[in-house]
């Protein structure tokens, strides 16, 4: 019998939500890490009950912990994150340059094959591994490093690295997206990055169609088609089919490109779905209406996923790293809002249903289908 | 015996309650005591001062008999009456407002 487990972080505590296959009934546990900012907790593939928690606050600091039993104990690790060698700078809001700065660890990718090895992407923007469990930690420091490092700039969230993707077919192949410098490859293991934003175009910036400078929201990639990534960006869903070398607008019909989940369906490569959100300045659905947006072609063609959904007042966000899918045999489908709320789809979207209604805002959300 | 009271978070995360008791070697200073802090509840390190520099975190202050011991040399002897165990030596998180 399968079992669905998901981990959910918020501005003030981690949950941890199972259920059986049937997705209806789901048990939940916390808050663990009561009144910490929980930004991403996430499993190891290679030992389900190996999870990985980022936790800070803005008086403390960053506390990273570890569970080695599915979440229901936690132990404090190491929390020493310390970029390699001299003080870096970029740029800062008012073009000035700013040192870098280690604020908090945004996502935590454990290895696909190694429960030991995790990586972590942080603010300020730099990616950091440890081999050993989270005890201690590294930085990969080729991406700070690189020559186009000094003129990147923060988003409004920050200079943050927020994504990290792994190639299942290729363990020399890492992917990352940083806010808002771009997306970024390595292809020898995170030791030297390549820009990987041609074909994006952002209005915003001095140059639209510049190497570096774009708001990447996030990417999704389905496992069996490496080559193949999807993006949100700031404005503009885009997609790219040679490993982030050439990208090409995917928008299609969605009533606003602006927004920040993306995910792809576990069993069919070319379904993929978003949550539009109104603009950059109005960071909530529109028309008072939650609806998640699925495309059965690979993007162009969209069509909005209602049913179950609040579809009248209803003025929330999701965030980046708060949608996951499950492998179940039918696609399992989640998200969280910053209105607290968890929703759950047993059908690839077509019908949805509340696990949780009032949490503190979602940050993030991640499923594990066990055996 | 030295008594420290700690921000809720930190009691969260050390697995304490609101006040722990510590002993420390050598003179009685706020370095003996926030090494002997982290040496007796290894979670904190990092929480409460900068793991490398020992700097305080910014938004963090240290009270201790009505004062404010935040500014104070790191090396200076604690009052008394801390040293003593009659009055706790206090980590507060700064107040951002309601």
């Amino acid at each position: 019998m399968t079992t669905l487990r998901l981990l959910v972080g918020t501005h003030k505590g981690a949950f941890v939500m199972t259920s059986d296959e049937r997705r209806k009934d789901w048990k939940i546990e916390g808050p663990h890490f009561a009144g910490w900012d929980v930004y991403h907790v996430n499993g190891s593939p290679a030992e389900p009950n190996r999870l990985y928690a980022s936790t800070s606050r803005g008086w403390f600091g960053q506390v990273i912990q570890r569970s080695d039993d599915g979440g229901a104990t936690w132990q404090p690790i190491g929390n020493e994150f310390h970029y390699e060698g001299a003080t870096t700078t970029h740029k800062w809001y008012d073009n000035s340059d700013h040192p870098y700065e280690f604020l908090r660890v945004w996502h935590l990718e454990p290895s696909l094959t190694d429960p030991e090895t995790v990586y972590a992407g942080v603010e300020d923007a730099a990616l950091f591994k440890s081999t050993n469990g989270g005890t201690s930690w590294e930085e990969l420091s080729g991406l700070r490093t690189h020559p186009t490092a000094p003129s990147w700039a923060p988003g409004a969230g920050g200079l943050c690295l927020h994504t990290i993707i792994q190639d299942p077919s290729n363990p020399n192949r890492i992917f990352t997206a940083i806010s808002s410098a771009g997306s970024f490859r390595s292809d020898d293991q995170g030791k030297s990055w390549k820009p990987i934003n041609h074909g994006l175009r952002s209005s915003y910036i001095p140059d639209p169609d510049a190497e570096i400078g774009h708001c990447v929201h996030h990417l999704a990639m389905h496992p069996s088609r490496p080559n193949t990534l999807f993006m949100q960006k700031h404005w503009d869903v885009m997609r790219t089919d040679d490993g982030g070398d050439t990208w090409h607008e995917v928008s299609g019909n969605l009533p606003t490109d602006f927004g920040f989940a993306i995910d792809v369906h576990a069993h069919e490569p070319e379904t993929i779905y978003v949550v539009p959100i109104t603009s950059d300045s109005d960071h909530f659905v529109p028309e008072g209406k939650l609806r998640v947006y699925r495309s059965r072609t690979g993007g162009n063609e969209w069509e909005p996923l209602t049913k179950g959904l609040p579809q009248k007042d209803c003025y929330v966000n999701v965030l980046r790293d708060a949608m996951a899918v499950d492998s179940a045999e039918s696609c399992g489908v989640y998200f969280g809002t910053t209105g607290g709320q968890v929703y759950a789809s047993a059908d690839s979207g077509d019908s949805w249903m509340a696990i949780a209604r009032d949490l503190p805002a979602v940050l993030s959300v991640q499923v594990q289908t066990l055996a | 015996m030295i008594r420290v009271e700690l921000p809720a978070n930190l009691r969260t995360l050390a697995g304490v309650g609101r006040e722990v008791q510590l002993e420390v070697d050598g003179p009685a200073t706020q370095r003996t005591l926030l090494d002997a802090l982290e040496t007796a509840y290894p979670a904190l390190r990092g929480t409460v001062r900068d793991s490398r520099t020992k700097k305080r975190r910014a938004m963090l202050r240290f009270y201790a008999c009505e004062e404010d011991l935040s500014d104070e040399s790191l090396d200076a002897p604690l009052p008394e009456s801390v040293a003593a165990g009659q009055e706790p030596y206090l980590i507060v998180g700064a107040i951002a407002g309601g």
